[in-house]
């Protein structure tokens, strides 16, 4: 590729610009010292501090996974920076906010002026370790929801958090979550009160901008007996030539008849058209439905990162509840994506569906793996998965890989998996009628995953179907 | 103006095209038959620039412009459009989406203002009307499920909104059941004017009852063996294409 083809290869990713601001961090490596000071910058009691040294010290036992299909140089986690922030004190309100940093998330889209903002959408905005602004905080607790950076909630809901944090993804799930449980610094903390159905749709915009700084967000969300929230969070990072980890935990918990609905926009920095930098995105996300006829729905599309390592689950407990995947992972130039979900059906008559959109182009690896789990007590289970694979030109890869395991016969469950090309005469049909190789190919694409991305909030199924075209971009030709 | 130039073209290593010349005045209509394989298709693809199709001698004008060295969506943008034999199914792709695609892509490049969702349905509904198509058509995916005539009545409607100058209708009348037949005929005629041009490959002399040719060519084995007047047409369906190669 010609310099010129790579610089603007490279422009594609608009929002790799970063944020000039006087930085708070602490030294590199991670050391009990550390998690200490992390603990302390944020004013935890005693027992949080216990919590993640407890962590820190399993996580020195354990050993980093090596099953996924990804292949990277080793992490030297001791030359990570595990806290960095903006160096004025936190903002008491919006008025007090760095007005750089309102300006960065205005670049990005995401106004966090209230009167700005997309109409019915709150919005929590973490900058490398902390939250910086969350808007709609009073009319969202007009009807109890609590909605506040979780670092608040260690603090102000001490209660809720001792109950459910690690209580779905516990500490010593692997080795991400141990690491995540000792370092985490900031991230959502979302409660939705019984029979409350949350007035707006929540959303958290992670941003990375320190060099060299791994980003640690902890999320959790609970929905009580018949409540219901939509949640959505967006990605997004400079372009930087080294790699960046972003090692994330969230529980989601559904009580009886509960929804909870997630979905992620993720494009974090993919790397350069030669595989130079890019985020290295190792994300354990788990949902319980605790309650009987609770529902949890994930719906991802991940088009950034430099590798994908993240298989949003579902412990279906409670009878008759429902866990949903809808998935739509692009990968182009060198990123890399094993990313899929369990279903873990324990309770009777519960029901997963499975929807994975794979698209690899490039010289690139996108990898499904899933599995589900039917236990003996999941009398009339029921799973639906489908996994389709696109593949624009020879030179990348896509695998699938679903494991099942079912330990009661009275559970039905179904498979069904395809791969093919975006075809010559498609892509001829299309430029026939006046689009570009480029658009045509960000429709076709577009078509494939159309059963995913009608599952997104209406306000940015749009923002996605422009960002699956645009990660594509430079694939064909 | 078409000017077709000594045309030469092969897929591979297989020359099919072996020096095609003919001309199509703005304002005419010439339809092209000839035998199965003859190279009728190849001549549309060659013309809307598919790539695989090799032009190894030749030149093609339209209006003047070489169109040769031009890709397939500039081709679009200067005014060609080709009614598929085999039209494609984009699964996923809603037809009214697609259709908006594509008109705003042709205006932009043309330099004209895009049209927003509504002016575009307001449009495409009236063309669907005048195809005498289900309106449920713009909902549906590209020619997904679509029955063979309905993806033949699809291009036609393609055509209606994207207005070309030039027109190549690619056996658009294989297919179709006579009311059908009669629509798209009167979709081609809508378009005559001066300004507009058409070539119509077809085996069949019926759809020249409704498009009457200005000219009547015979492709045979990569060559026009023949041109003529309409009453070509009936020689041929009267006598087939034996004599004429013989002679
Ligand atoms: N991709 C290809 N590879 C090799 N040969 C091809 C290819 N496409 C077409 N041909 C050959 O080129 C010749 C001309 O084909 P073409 O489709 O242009 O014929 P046609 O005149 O349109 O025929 P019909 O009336 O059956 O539609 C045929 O012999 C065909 O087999
Ligand atoms: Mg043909």
């Amino acid at each position: 590729m010609s310099a010129s083809m790579q610089a603007i290869a490279e422009q594609k990713y608009k929002y790799g610009f970063t944020t000039d601001i006087a930085m708070e961090d602490f030294p590199r490596g991670l050391s009990e010292d550390i998690v200490r000071r992390i603990s302390a910058k944020k004013s935890e009691p005693a027992w949080m501090l216990e919590w993640r040294l407890k962590a820190y010290r399993l996580w020195l036992t354990m050993e980093e996974p090596d099953w996924a299909h990804v292949k990277h140089p080793p992490i030297d986690y001791n030359d990570l920076y595990y806290y960095a922030a903006p160096a004025a004190p936190a903002p008491k309100s919006l008025d007090d906010v760095d007005p750089e940093l309102l300006k960065t998330y205005e670049k990005l889209g995401i106004p966090l002026n209230e009167r700005a903002a997309l109409a019915g959408v709150a919005v929590d905005a973490v900058f490398d370790s902390v939250s910086v602004a969350t808007t709609f905080r009073d009319t969202l607790s007009k009807s109890g929801v609590i909605f506040c950076p979780i670092s608040e909630a260690v603090r102000e809901h001490p209660e809720l958090v001792k109950k459910y944090l690690g209580s779905v993804v516990p500490v010593r799930d692997n080795y991400f979550s141990a690491l995540n449980s000792a370092v985490f610094s900031d991230g959502s903390f979302v409660f939705i009160p019984k029979g409350v159905r949350c007035p707006m749709e929540l959303s958290t915009y992670f941003r990375i901008n320190a060099r060299n700084t791994g980003q640690f967000e902890r999320t959790l969300i609970i929905a009580d007996d018949d409540a219901s929230v939509s949640y959505l969070e967006g990605c997004t990072a400079p372009m930087r030539d080294e790699n960046q980890l972003h090692a994330a935990v969230v529980e989601l918990v559904a009580m009886d008849n509960a929804k909870i609905k997630y979905s992620t926009v993720q494009n974090w920095y993919p790397g350069d058209a030669n595989g130079k930098g890019g985020i290295y995105n190792f994300v354990t996300k788990r949902g319980a439905c605790r309650g009987k006829n609770s529902k949890i729905s994930w719906t991802q599309v991940e088009t950034g990162s430099a590798i994908t390592w993240k298989y949003p689950s579902c412990v279906l407990l409670g009878d008759g509840s429902v866990g949903e995947f809808y998935s739509v992972a692009v990968t182009n130039n060198h990123q890399q994506a094993d990313t899929g979900t369990k279903m873990i059906h324990i309770g009777k008559n519960t029901t997963s569906t499975i929807i994975s959109k794979g698209i690899s182009a490039g010289k690139s690896e996108n990898t499904y793996r899933g599995l589900v789990k039917i236990l003996a007590s999941a009398s009339g289970a029921r799973n639906h998965t489908q996994c389709d694979s696109l593949l624009i030109g020879n030179e990348c890869g896509a695998h699938t890989v679903p494991y099942i395991e079912s330990r009661n016969s009275s559970a039905k469950v179904e498979h069904e998996a395809t791969t093919s090309k975006i075809a010559e005469d498609q892509l001829f049909y299309c430029r026939s009628r006046g689009l570009s190789e480029e658009d045509a190919v960000g429709l076709i694409v577009n078509g494939f995953c159309k059963d995913v991305l009608k599952e997104l909030p209406m306000e940015f199924a749009v923002e996605a179907q422009k960002l699956l075209a645009v990660s594509l971009e430079g694939s064909v030709g | 103006m078409l000017e077709i130039k000594n045309l030469h073209a092969r897929i591979g290593e297989k020359e099919i095209l072996k020096g095609v010349s003919l001309t199509v005045p703005t304002g005419e209509i010439h339809a092209i038959m000839g035998p199965n394989g003859a190279g009728k298709s190849t001549l549309s693809y060659v013309l809307s620039g598919r790539d695989g199709y090799e032009v190894t001698e030749g030149e093609v004008f339209y209006n003047g412009q070489d169109i040769l060295a031009l890709a397939p969506e500039d081709r679009a943008a200067a005014g060609i459009f080709l009614a598929f034999q085999y039209p494609v199914e984009l699964p996923g792709v809603g037809n009214a989406n697609f259709l908006r695609t594509a008109v705003n892509a042709v205006r932009r490049k043309r330099g004209e203002a895009e049209l927003d969702a509504v002016a575009f349905l307001k449009l495409a509904r009236a063309a669907v009307k005048r195809l005498h198509m289900k309106e449920d058509f713009l909902k549906r995916n590209v020619n997904v499920g679509f029955s063979g005539g309905e993806k033949k009545r699809n291009e036609m409607l393609q055509m209606a909104l994207l207005q070309p100058g030039l027109a190549i209708l690619d056996e658009t009348d294989s297919g179709l059941d006579i009311d059908a037949l009669k629509i798209v005929a009167e979709g081609v005629n809508a378009l005559r004017s001066p300004n507009f041009s058409a070539l119509v490959i077809t085996h069949y002399q019926r759809l020249l009852d409704h498009i009457v040719p200005d000219v009547v060519h015979v492709l045979s084995a990569g060559r026009i063996i023949r041109s003529g007047t309409a009453a070509l047409a009936l020689e041929l369906e009267a006598h087939g294409y034996a004599g004429l190669e013989a002679a």
